[in-house]
């Protein structure tokens, strides 16, 4: 089982929903990177996402392409990141799951990718714009390491899909709450109920919920129809708007903890 | 049989999964697969259909002005001393462009799925144009991205965009050109799939856009071909044409795919110069990666991130390339060249000169390449250009640049 696995099992044993956090790897900086990311785990993370900044992410909406852009203007690649989750390893057992375009992978190469990313500690991968029907050869070398590969479905995949996706998916399912890109939202579209359903109907994979949680309200609705919620945007403004690093620390454990309070199973 | 008559065996491109050999396939979040697929059932019915097919051929004639003509352009050919040198001259089309010959299409096509509203990217502003004509034509709602860079270059065509009821959205990411329209454009599409057609304006793209834009534009070759049979009875010896995106060269070259002895030739951007790093010349000078979508040559660095192009010509600023020449160019079957930012103002002076015709910038890259080529060929044999655009786009920033030497 991977650490994925063992991960959202043993919150499902206790009731509580996970809680995963996505940031951008290298933003600020590489170190800015580590010291947040001991803010999310001691504050109640359960998966983090390091997000690959990329120069042109299509599925991403102005705060996490802004945040790609600092990232990059500060050295920031796919093998320093990789570099980067070997030292948080040293200190950490958190499942990390790292988050990329496809075009930094391919130039990497799938093969090396996947080997340097299971040596460093990674759990596992999400390539937005690697649906499938083109992930043939990263799903083999990844499956083959062990290294969870997690799809997403979205509210205009087809029952057809769904079923496919399904059976592909591991670790997770990562389900887009709405049709658009990445960004914290007031509301969430109605019929996300439904569709998490129909997805949790077909297999035997948890189903998170991401794109637009924005609080702890939101996610705890989502939490109550899902195996966990996993919040981006919200995080990276946090980052953005406090230059201060202590402050900046604070206030994201503050945040998490606060959404990590919501997951938690009604008392 | 004569070496113009020799056939050249080709699989039909691209295959079940949109792969034009290693190249193409479909490269975007889940949210736009379902559309994706959607779109590739409806345009293969569309296809097969008399009426659509009828339709098409109709607003092509009687609204863009089809056939253009294949233009014996003899002034030039006696100045350059060498090949006959014939246009193909798609600048006549209304709009003054290629790329109507797709917008066409594909509003016939938005129209069949039912949709109300189309997006478009734009460079130079004659894709923008062209989509924001047929959206006025079919009565659907236009909404155009624009680079900021490019809305100051291209004043002409913005104003031309908002007097056919088209918005135009000014696009302030990364290098405010071609690439982060196309990627606005792409993110708008991922919010508004279920409502919007996306009129992608070059052989790029996810599965099918490659292909479509291809078959509504390979009309330029398939009446090339008819013409030159017509006035020399041979075929070309060579078909030149710019590649930006790649969709006037990809729609001149198609129909000549299998006919061995036709060299078929496409000029890059070569901007300041490929020695600088500041070109467009994905094809000639880059490497296999994805963007935009698709898997083709691509200008990035080796971490994978993109790089920044640079032409003088908007529609040939982009860091990419249509996957098809991606294929074309690794069978050999195509050749790509470049042509500095100096030598297309050269070619863009020539043929005003010589023939009276102010081609597009990008248009004046393909000339550029054929006043290297023509000399060093015999009169008997024959050049064919596709002049994609006229130059009135261009004259403002032609101007400024060398107003004084004229």
């Amino acid at each position: 089982m991977s650490r994925i696995q063992q991960c959202i099992k043993s919150l499902s044993d206790r009731g509580e929903k996970a809680l995963a956090a996505f940031i951008t790897a290298g933003d600020p900086d590489m170190e800015s990177t580590k010291k947040i990311f001991s803010a999310l785990e001691k504050n109640g993370a359960d998966i983090v996402e390091l997000g690959v900044p990329f120069s042109d992410p299509l599925a991403d909406g102005p705060v996490i392409q802004k945040s790609a852009q600092r990232a990059l203007k500060n050295g920031a690649s796919l093998k320093k990141i990789i570099q980067l989750v070997a030292d948080l390893r040293k200190e950490s057992q958190l499942p990390i799951v790292l988050m990329t375009s496809y075009n930094p992978v391919f130039v990497f190469g799938p093969e090396k990718f996947v080997d340097a990313a299971v040596d460093a500690g990674v759990d596992g991968i999400i390539v937005p714009d690697l649906p499938p029907e083109e992930a043939d050869e990263l799903e083999g070398y990844s499956k083959s390491k062990g290294l969870d590969m997690i799809y997403l479905l979205a509210p205009t995949s087809t029952p057809k899909r769904v079923r496919m996706i399904s059976k592909r998916s591991s670790g997770f399912i990562y389900y887009v709450s709405l049709t658009g890109t990445t960004g914290a939202r007031n509301a969430l579209p109605d019929g996300i109920e439904e569709k998490v359903g129909a997805i949790k109907a077909v297999g035997d994979l948890p189903v998170f919920i991401g794109f637009g949680i924005s609080g702890p309200e939101q996610a705890r609705r989502m939490g109550q129809i899902s195996d966990g919620v996993i919040v981006g945007s919200a995080i990276v403004k946090l980052i953005e708007e406090n230059a201060d690093p202590a402050v900046r620390d604070k206030k994201v454990g503050e945040f998490i903890g606060g959404i990590k309070q919501a997951l938690l199973p009604a008392s | 049989m004569s070496l113009q008559e020799k056939k050249i065996e080709t699989p039909p491109m691209p295959d079940k999964k949109g792969h034009f050999g290693d190249y193409g396939g479909k490269f975007v979040i889940e949210t736009l697969m379902p559309a994706l697929e959607e779109l590739e059932k409806l345009y293969k019915e569309a296809r097969d259909d008399p009426q659509f097919v009828k339709d098409l051929r109709y607003y092509l004639q009687q609204y863009v002005g089809r056939p253009s003509p294949l233009y014996f352009a003899e002034r030039l050919s006696k100045k350059l001393g060498g090949a006959k040198i014939y246009l193909k001259r798609e600048d006549l089309n209304h709009t003054g462009a290629h790329k109507i010959n797709n917008t066409i299409g594909s509003a016939l096509l938005t129209q069949r799925m039912g949709k109300k509203r189309v997006i478009a990217e734009t460079g130079a502003g004659q894709h923008g144009v062209a989509t924001a004509t047929a959206a006025a034509l079919f009565d659907l709602e236009c909404d155009v991205f624009m680079g900021e860079e490019d809305i100051k270059r291209q004043a002409l065509n913005v104003f031309r965009m908002k007097l056919l009821g088209a918005r135009v959205i000014p696009v302030s990411s990364g290098t405010r050109t071609l690439k982060d329209a196309t990627s606005e454009a792409i993110r708008n599409w991922i919010t508004t799939v279920e409502s919007t057609h996306y009129i992608i304006g070059s052989v790029v793209g996810p599965h099918p856009f490659p292909m479509i834009v291809r078959d509504f534009q390979k009309i330029i070759g398939e009446e090339s071909r008819e013409q030159i049979l017509e006035s020399e009875n041979r075929l070309p010896d060579a078909c030149i044409a710019c590649v930006g995106g790649g969709s006037n060269s990809m729609g001149m070259f198609y129909p000549f795919i299998e006919d061995e002895g036709v060299r078929l030739i496409g000029v890059e951007a070569a901007g300041f110069g490929i020695e600088t790093g500041k070109h467009g010349a994905s094809l000639s000078h880059g490497t296999a990666g994805v963007l935009h979508g698709m898997k083709s040559y691509l200008l990035h660095d080796g971490d994978g991130q993109i790089r920044e192009a640079h032409s003088i010509s908007a529609g040939l600023d982009y860091p990419g390339v249509g996957c098809e020449h991606s294929h074309l160019r690794d069978t050999g079957r195509t050749e790509y060249f470049s042509i500095t930012d100096q030598e297309a103002l050269d070619g863009f002076k020539l043929l005003s000169r010589t023939e009276g015709i102010i081609p597009a910038l990008e248009s004046a890259h393909a000339i550029a390449y054929a006043a290297k080529l023509a000399p060093t060929m015999k009169p008997d044999q024959i050049i064919a250009i596709c002049l994609s655009g006229r130059g009135d786009k261009d004259v403002t920033q032609v101007s400024d640049m060398i107003g004084d030497e004229i």
